[in-house]
C-alpha cells in the first residue's frame, strides 16, 4: 500500500470547498420545495379531496418506487426529448426537480402520518370554538404533527444532501462532480473521495446537532 | 334561549335522538341525566355541530338553523354561539393555559393580542389558576387542565355552555374543584346543560333534571321532583341503580 499523499488531500479542501455552497443550495431548494409540496400532498390525502387524493396518491407511488437517478434521468434527457421546450432544463434544475418530488412523495407520507397522529378530541375542541378548517390546520395540527415528523424529515433532509452527489452524473459539478474531475486528474481517487467523504460526515453532523436542538425546543411544552 | 325542534339524530339505521322537542330559558341550568349510550352526549354534540344531526331545528339565541339545509356559514355561527366542555379535556397540547383560552378571542373573534391576553388572565383568575398561565397541559393536574377546559369554553361568551361528562375522566380528587366551578358559573346564571352522573350537582345545582333513555326525553322536572318522585318506571329503575352507587 502506498502512503496516503495528505498534502495533497490537505491542498483539496479549499479546492472542493469552493463547491460545497452548490451542494448545500440543491439541498436546501430541494428540501424547502419538497416540504411545501409534502404538505399539500399529506392535507389531500388527510381530507380525502376527491381526484387530487387519487392522482396524489400515483404519484406518490411512482416517486416511492422508482430509484431517485432513473427519475433524474428522465427529467434532464427524457422530457427534452418528448417536449422540445423543456430543452432549457439544465442539470441544476433537473436535479432540484427530481430530489423535490422524490423526496416530497417520502416525506408526505410521514407528515400524513403525523397529522392524523394528533390527538381527535383536540380537532373537535378547535371546531366546536368556531375555527375553520384552516385554522385548525394552522394553529392546531400542523404545529404538533411539525414536532412529530421532525426527525422523520431532518432524516430525509440528511438523505437529500447526500443524494445531491447524483447531479454529477447529469454534469453538474458540485462537490461530488468536482472531486471526480480532480481524482481523474490525479489519480489520487481514495485521496480525494475521502476527502469528500468527510466534508459530506461534517455537514450531516452539524445538522444533527440543529436536529436536536430543534427538537428540545418543540418538546417544551410536552415536559412534565 | 335554546329550542330544539324534532331534533333527530340517526347513525346508520340506528336512531340516537328521536325528535327531541326542547326548550331552554337563558340562565337556566338543565342536566341531562341517562343510562349509557342513549344519546346524552350525542344530544350535545349535536348542538355544537360535532355531530350532524339528521333532522329538526335549532335555534340558539338569535340563530335558527334547519339542519338539513344548514351552510357552512350556519354550521360556524352555531359553533360560535354555543361552548362546549369535554370529557377528556381536550386542550391544545401545543398551547398553555393562556393560550388555551385566548385561542378563540384572537383566532374567531379576531380580538387584539393585547385585549384577548387580557380577557384570558381574567378568565385564569376566575377559575382560580392565575399562576398556570404559562403552564402547558402536559404539566397540570386533570382537575386544573378541566377549569382551563371550562375557561376556554367562558371565553366564548356564548349563549350556552355545553358540558358533555365534565368529570368523568377525573381521579376523584379533583371532581370538586371542577364542580365547585360549575356551582360558581350556575350562580352566575351562566346558561348551561351538562350531562353527567353526579347526582348530587344534579340535585344541588340544576334548575331542571332530563331523563333521556332510548334516544328520547322521558321525563323531566325540577330536581326535587325528580328525585324524590320520579313517574316513569324507567327514571325510577335509572335512579333506583344509580343512587346504589352515587349517593346523593
Amino acid at each position: 500500500m502506498d502512503v496516503l499523499n495528505v498534502e495533497y488531500m490537505l491542498g483539496l479542501v479549499p479546492v472542493l470547498l469552493r463547491y460545497l455552497p452548490l451542494t448545500l443550495q440543491l439541498a436546501g431548494i430541494g428540501m424547502v420545495l419538497a416540504l411545501i409540496l409534502a404538505c399539500l400532498f399529506a392535507v389531500i390525502r388527510v381530507l380525502r379531496i376527491p381526484v387530487l387524493n387519487q392522482l396524489t396518491i400515483v404519484f406518490i407511488s411512482f416517486f416511492r418506487g422508482t430509484p431517485l437517478l432513473v427519475q433524474l434521468f428522465l427529467f434532464y434527457y427524457g422530457l427534452p426529448q418528448l417536449f422540445s421546450a423543456l430543452t432549457v432544463i439544465d442539470g441544476i434544475t433537473a436535479t432540484i426537480m427530481g430530489l423535490t418530488m422524490h423526496f416530497a412523495a417520502y416525506m408526505a407520507e410521514s407528515i400524513r402520518a403525523a397529522i392524523v397522529g394528533v390527538d381527535r378530541s383536540q380537532t373537535e375542541a378547535a371546531l366546536s370554538i368556531g375555527m375553520t378548517n384552516g385554522q385548525l390546520m394552522r394553529r392546531i395540527v400542523l404545529p404538533q404533527a411539525t414536532r412529530v415528523a421532525l426527525p422523520t424529515l431532518m432524516n430525509y433532509f440528511i438523505d437529500m444532501i447526500k443524494a445531491t452527489s447524483l447531479a454529477f452524473t447529469l454534469g453538474v459539478t458540485e462537490l461530488m462532480g468536482a472531486t471526480q474531475k480532480e481524482a481523474a486528474g490525479s489519480f489520487l481517487y481514495f485521496e480525494a473521495f475521502i476527502v469528500a467523504a468527510i466534508m459530506y460526515w461534517i455537514v450531516v453532523e452539524l445538522l444533527s446537532k440543529l436536529q436536536n436542538y430543534l427538537e428540545t425546543r418543540l418538546n417544551k411544552a410536552y415536559n412534565r | 334561549m335554546i329550542k330544539l325542534t324534532s331534533l333527530s339524530k340517526h347513525f346508520g339505521k340506528t336512531v340516537v335522538l328521536d325528535e327531541i322537542n326542547l326548550t331552554i330559558e337563558k340562565g337556566e341550568i338543565v342536566v341531562i341525566i341517562g343510562p349509557s349510550g342513549t344519546g346524552k352526549s350525542t344530544l350535545l354534540r349535536c348542538i355544537n355541530f360535532l355531530e350532524q344531526p339528521t333532522a329538526g331545528t335549532m335555534t340558539v339565541g338569535n340563530l335558527t338553523v334547519d339542519v338539513n339545509r344548514a351552510s357552512r356559514a350556519d354550521i360556524l355561527a352555531m359553533r360560535r354561539h354555543t361552548a362546549f366542555v369535554f370529557q377528556n379535556y381536550a386542550l391544545f397540547a401545543n398551547k398553555t393555559a393562556l393560550q388555551n383560552i385566548a385561542e378563540r378571542l384572537l383566532v374567531v373573534d379576531k380580538w387584539p393580542k393585547e385585549k384577548a391576553y387580557q380577557r384570558a388572565r381574567q378568565i385564569l383568575e376566575q377559575i382560580g389558576l392565575a399562576n398556570k398561565a404559562d403552564a402547558y397541559p402536559a404539566s397540570m393536574s386533570g382537575g386544573q387542565q378541566q377549569r382551563v377546559g371550562i375557561g376556554r369554553a367562558m371565553a366564548a361568551e356564548a349563549e350556552v355552555i355545553l358540558f358533555d361528562e365534565p368529570t368523568s375522566s377525573l381521579d376523584p380528587e379533583w371532581v370538586e374543584e371542577v364542580l365547585g366551578l360549575m356551582k360558581q358559573l350556575a350562580s352566575e346564571r351562566q346558561t348551561m346543560m351538562v350531562v353527567t352522573h353526579e347526582m348530587s350537582f344534579a340535585r344541588d345545582v340544576a334548575d331542571r333534571v332530563i331523563f333521556i333513555d332510548g334516544g328520547r326525553i322521558v321525563e323531566q322536572g325540577p330536581p326535587s321532583e325528580i328525585f324524590s318522585n320520579p313517574k316513569d318506571p324507567r327514571t325510577k329503575d335509572f335512579l333506583k341503580k344509580i343512587l346504589a352507587t352515587n349517593p346523593v
